[in-house]
């Protein structure tokens, strides 16, 4: 059975504003984050290919903080960017920042960090929108069978750079493996519903928690079969859950820094 | 006192020929299969449009050029243009003189095809040659590609095939 907006219970939009912030906030943060690499990645193809992934993956934000508009939670905009972290329902890894250092004086950032972060989030996000694309709120599963076009090249980018960094040389593979354990410290919250998880599964706005782990991982295991890596575990309950509103610090920077931007022009168009 | 007529979906689809791609002058948003639907109501116009991609930041000057030619339509009342992404834009929707267009903007139409594996094959927006290597996937903008010929030593660009089978 499908909804539209028209005929939805207080319970059903209680379920679908919270699974849409989370879709939103983690798109948003993760377009953030990787706009900060805007031409410090290694060379000016990855530099092009990151800032363009960073634009559609802040088009995808765009619309799910539009559905959200649509649903009368408040102006698109402002669900964006004037949000205070306590309401941000975005993963702890989306958050988190790239390296140490402010992206306008001398950043140290770390491109392994990067492109882990990026491998694992992508195909998380897929996995997400693949069962979003049967979600039973239609507008959510109209505006998936878009995301999932787009992301086809975003996986597709991520997965090369994994593969080759991965089987490179001694310094990159540590440098890899390192990046890989802090990325996987995070995941623990990257399949949480939050709060709303009951409503989320019961009315099939998308697939149970279980089973997006278990496609996460079973759409990783035939590249890290091939690169002789033992299958990341996610963690079982994470230490901050950020479904739950709560954040780590980097959040508070970020959302500063981007509040500083909007303030000085709330009308700009982003 | 002047009367006009009322203002009818082909009128408007005439001026929408005027609308081009802001980045690819030699195409519009009708060869490029943006246009799903105009309706007129008296001398009101919708035009409802699909973004090619969500974060292309080209879509919010297309909407204001698109409103402009529609305006400029004699006797024209309220003009309303929007976003749809359902159905989702893909690249079969580009016409035949979208093509065109595109090879004489030195961009290779996206391919109709694709291999099993998501794979895909352009000939070289130049010399036609089919010796062609990707340089990167992700180009100037989002939808399109850049590739190295082996023939001519000519770098060029080409739309990526945007399909719902991916
Ligand atoms: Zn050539």
């Amino acid at each position: 059975m499908s909804v539209s907006q028209n005929d939805l219970t207080l319970e059903n939009r209680e379920a679908i504003t919270s699974l849409l912030f989370q879709l939103a906030d983690d798109d948003f943060m993760y377009a953030y984050r990787g706009s900060e690499w805007l031409g410090l990645a290694p060379h000016i193809e990855a530099d092009i290919a990151s800032s363009s992934i960073s634009q559609d993956s802040m088009g995808h934000a765009a619309m799910f903080y539009t559905l959200l508009e649509d649903l009368g939670a408040g102006n698109a905009n402002d669900l964006a960017h004037s949000r205070k972290a306590i309401d941000r329902r975005n993963c702890i890894l989306t958050e988190r920042v790239n390296g140490e250092g402010y992206y306008m004086e001398t950043p140290h950032y770390d491109w392994a960090y990067a492109v882990v972060r990026s491998y694992l989030y992508t195909q998380a996000k897929k996995v997400k929108i693949d069962s979003l694309c049967g979600s039973s709120y239609k507008p959510l599963a109209e505006a998936a069978v878009k995301v999932r076009i787009e992301l086809y090249y975003h996986r597709l980018h991520w997965e090369i750079w994994f593969k080759q960094l991965m089987s490179s040389t001694d310094i990159a593979k540590n440098k890899m493996n390192a990046a890989l354990k802090l990325v996987m410290n995070d995941f623990g919250d990257v399949f949480s519903y939050g709060n709303q998880k009951l409503a989320i599964e019961m009315t099939k706005l998308i697939g149970t928690e279980e089973e997006m782990k278990a496609n996460w991982t079973a759409s990783i295991e035939p590249v890290f079969t091939t690169l002789q890596l033992e299958l990341p575990k996610i963690p079982d309950s994470p230490e901050k859950n950020g479904r739950m509103g709560e954040h780590t610090k980097d959040l508070d920077e970020a959302l500063t820094t981007l509040s500083e931007v909007y303030l000085l022009d709330p009308v700009a168009i982003w | 006192m002047t009367t006009f007529g009322k203002v009818s979906t082909e009128q408007v689809y005439e001026v929408l020929i005027q609308v081009k791609d802001p980045e690819i002058d030699s195409v519009s948003i009708i060869d490029l299969g943006m246009v799903e639907k105009v309706t007129t109501e008296g001398n009101n116009v919708k035009v409802v449009l699909l973004p090619t991609f969500l974060g292309c930041p080209a879509l919010e000057i297309i909407k204001k050029n698109t409103m402009n030619a529609v305006n400029e339509l004699p006797g024209v009342g309220e003009v309303l243009v929007e976003f749809v992404f359902h159905p989702p834009w893909t690249s079969d929707r580009i016409t035949e003189k979208g093509h065109v267009g595109l090879r004489a903007f030195g961009i290779a139409p996206p391919p109709r095809h694709f291999e099993e594996d998501g794979s895909w094959h352009v000939d070289c927006a130049y010399c036609g040659s089919t010796y062609v290597t990707m340089d990167n996937i992700f180009g100037p903008t989002a939808c399109r590609s850049i590739l190295y010929c082996k023939s001519c030593k000519n770098v060029f660009e080409a739309m990526k095939p945007v399909s719902t089978l991916m």
